[in-house]
């Protein structure tokens, strides 16, 4: 009985505090709202946990933190009128689920308030709370989503932006690009082909498949692998077998750097060594030092450009972590364009997404204007050289570097 | 005392209270189908959803697993199939015929798979259910992957939050209708059988099989519809999405909180677990894996019969005292 009895009182305790915890919340809530036109409302809703939150950690995160620093050290975001207003963050975590996605950003709007939100991480989340943004009339900045569909979305969503490019866009530019050091006589016309079975690497190998048969190239392995594969070796000791001119993986991160470590072990050595999402990572460089060399992938930089200097300077001195050489500039940039449009048009939604729509940005990529409200100007293909992991297509584009063909040795 | 009240005693328990509890939920249901007339706004639909989905999903699968106590983890492989079969044909066919579609592709594949399982009962059947689910994911993908090559599918339907608020709360009173009248047929009372002892059920000539699938497919049915109903909600669905396991799980928490034995008992564990994730969501978001651990802890420490068998031993209880 006596056990029963404090069991009861433990159990009251516990409703009396989950309750008072629940009014304090709702208490909070209108204050914060009453903050008025001194502040400026930033929100978000990214993944801090689940599948999405490497990517989150990597990319999205550290560039919003670095942004909210950056305003809020100047004293604030500069309005017309001269006055800094600076600015007040509400973030959750979507969890890595769409229908959380969804939700935290109608919470977002209709229960904070804010001013504007960025975007979640990835193609998936991007497009789930694309919708939802349209309805409310917020600008969307999807600075992460690679989707063949944008040149419809934006029709679709008149306040969507992309800036990621399309699957499709990197698939026909690496081969396209291939195409020409074949002509050169660099690489021969064997090319093996792995992909991972996921949005990315269907979308992407979809398109080299296609454009590499146009150009007469000789696909002597083409074979993709579910996501999450642990050990990818098999698969690299056979295409080491056929010995091919040219190696392609269109991998995400854990992938990218088991092939990798795989193909050293072994001694896979192509001339072309071409893999996916995380070569372009700080972390691909501190595990495997000077045999990144030579290294493809997506992405790139001018790593000469000061302005590119300084953002990577900022970035680390901030959150203590390199960017990534591939997202995580044209996160930046997008944040540059948001900043710089309601610097010239005020906290007026509707007038923001005119504006970036139809301005020209002095960005660290340098001046830009978006076409058809996506961003024009993105490195196709990088490579690793001195350390750095440099854009060499377009290889018309200024800063464009001439690639290392064949690829270094691995070294011991 | 008996911890887990059978459901056959269960069946009979106060006409007055299951009155009242009935006037209740009726006045319920209207109020929440007249929700988004009464300036509901966005995010209060937005978290109606969430809860209506759920209640679908409990109720969906305390229809089966309730009465015949088979825990299935396979709950996800039927809402994503839903959900998939929504993605593929939402642009081409109109929506009464997508959701028959889906309805359609989960009951075949409730058939087949239950087919082959219901033989199975206790812990093998758990573990069949959960890798069922990543089964039927892995297979779409493998699909989508390697015969249509296009993996992630857009869906773009002109079906308003409001209107699958509706869906829902339609498929919400169908499934609760349904096990209503599975309560008072031949069906249910075989099923209450089979959950007591199965063996005695086939002794007593229940054909058990027979009566297990039957009741398998018609939950996979209103699981694999709720999918349907909530896909024009994401825009894209690729494997990853309409697969999440975590629904499986979350959807078992509900149900045994509630108490899977009774018709609303699901709902009654829907409803504090919904709101408190919406609670720890909103406002410790860098907690939210810890507060629910700890959450869920709580529960099973100081409930683990359900809110309804709680409410019944204070019932009970009271009963006794008052007699004395």
């Amino acid at each position: 009985m006596n056990t029963r009895r404090s069991f009861l009182r433990r159990s009251a305790l516990l409703t009396a505090s989950a309750a008072s915890l629940a009014f304090a919340t709702l208490a909070a809530g209108p204050a914060a709202a009453q903050a008025g036109p001194d502040k400026i409302r930033i929100g978000w809703a990214v993944a801090k946990t689940g599948p999405n939150a490497p990517g989150v950690a990597t990319t999205v995160l550290p560039n919003y933190k670095l942004w909210v620093e950056e305003i809020n050290a100047a004293g604030g975001i500069q309005l017309k009128s001269g006055k800094r207003v600076p600015v007040e963050v509400v973030e959750y975590d979507d969890r890595s689920s769409s229908e959380e996605a969804v939700r935290a950003i109608e919470r977002l709007v209709t229960q904070d308030k804010v001013d504007f939100i960025l975007p979640p991480w990835g193609t998936g989340t991007n497009l789930a709370v694309g919708p939802t943004f349209h309805k409310h009339g917020y600008p969307l900045l999807a600075a992460t989503a690679v989707t063949d569909r944008a040149p419809d979305l934006v029709k679709r969503w008149p306040n969507a932006f992309f800036f990621l490019g399309t699957g499709h866009g990197y698939g026909e530019a690496l081969v396209s690009y291939l195409e020409q050091e074949r002509k050169a006589g660099k690489i021969g016309t064997k090319v093996a082909m792995m992909s991972v079975a996921d949005g990315f690497g269907v979308d992407l190998g979809g398109a080299a498949r296609k454009v590499l048969a146009k150009h007469g190239f000789e696909l002597v392995y083409d074979k993709t692998y579910p996501v999450g594969t642990q050990d990818l070796s098999p698969m690299l000791n056979e295409i080491k077998g056929l010995a091919p001119d040219v190696f392609i993986a269109f991998s995400y991160p854990p992938d990218t750097l088991g092939i990798t470590d795989q193909a050293k072990v072994i001694g896979f050595n192509p001339k072309v060594f071409y893999t996916g999402v995380g070569t372009q990572f700080p972390l691909y460089k501190n595990k495997f030092g000077a045999n990144v060399d030579g290294v493809m992938s997506l992405g790139g930089i001018d790593a000469d450009d000061p302005a590119v200097q300084a953002y990577f300077r900022r970035h680390k001195e901030v959150t203590g972590q390199e960017p990534d050489r591939f997202a995580s500039p044209i996160v930046w940039v997008s944040l540059q364009m948001l900043q710089q449009a309601i610097e010239r048009v005020g906290v007026d939604r509707a007038a923001v997404s005119k504006e970036l729509a139809s301005g020209t940005f002095d960005t660290i990529l340098g001046q830009v204007k978006l076409v058809d409200r996506q961003w024009p100007k993105l490195w196709w293909v990088g490579q690793w050289q001195d350390g750095e992991f440099r854009g060499i297509a377009p290889t018309d584009r200024a800063g464009a570097r001439p690639a290392v063909i064949p690829k270094p040795a691995w070294k011991p | 005392m008996n911890a887990l009240p059978s459901p056959a005693a269960a069946g009979n328990s106060t006409g007055a209270g299951r009155l009242a509890l009935q006037a209740l939920a009726v006045a319920g249901l209207a109020l929440l189908a007249a929700l988004p007339w009464l300036g509901a706004d966005d995010y209060l639909i937005a978290v109606g959803i969430n809860i209506l989905q759920y209640g679908v999903l409990a109720t969906a699968w305390a229809l089966f697993s309730g009465p015949t106590r088979y825990v299935s983890l396979a709950t996800v492989a039927f809402f994503g199939i839903g959900a998939y079969t929504a993605a593929v044909f939402g642009e081409t066919l109109p929506w009464p015929a997508v959701l028959a579609a889906a309805l359609g592709v989960s009951l075949v594949l409730a058939l087949i798979v239950g087919l082959a399982t219901l033989r199975l009962s206790g812990v093998h059947f758990v573990i069949f259910t959960f890798g069922l689910a990543e089964l039927v994911h892995q297979l779409v993908n493998w699909y989508e992957v390697n015969v249509t090559r296009t993996l992630g599918r857009y869906l773009f339907v002109d079906i308003s939050q409001v209107q699958i608020y509706w869906q829902l709360l339609a498929l919400l009173v169908a499934v609760l209708a349904t096990g209503w009248a599975i309560r008072r047929s031949r069906l249910g009372l075989a099923l209450q059988v089979i959950g007591d002892d199965e063996v005695v059920a086939r002794h007593v000539g229940i054909d058990t099989t027979r009566a297990k699938l039957l009741l398998f497919a018609i939950s996979a049915g209103f699981i694999g519809l709720a999918g349907a109903a909530m896909a024009p909600r994401w825009t894209y669905i690729d494997p990853a999405i309409a697969f999440n396991p975590v629904i499986s799980f979350q959807v078992l928490i509900m149900a045994l909180l509630g108490g899977a034995n009774r018709l609303f008992g699901p709902l009654l564990g829907v409803l504090p677990v919904a709101l408190l994730f919406e609670l720890l969501s909103g406002s410790f978001p860098n907690h939210f894996m810890i507060l629910l651990g700890l959450v869920f802890m709580a529960i099973v420490y100081f409930i683990p019969n359900g809110l309804f068998g709680l409410l019944e031993r204070r019932r009970q209880r009271a009963g006794k005292e008052g007699g004395k």
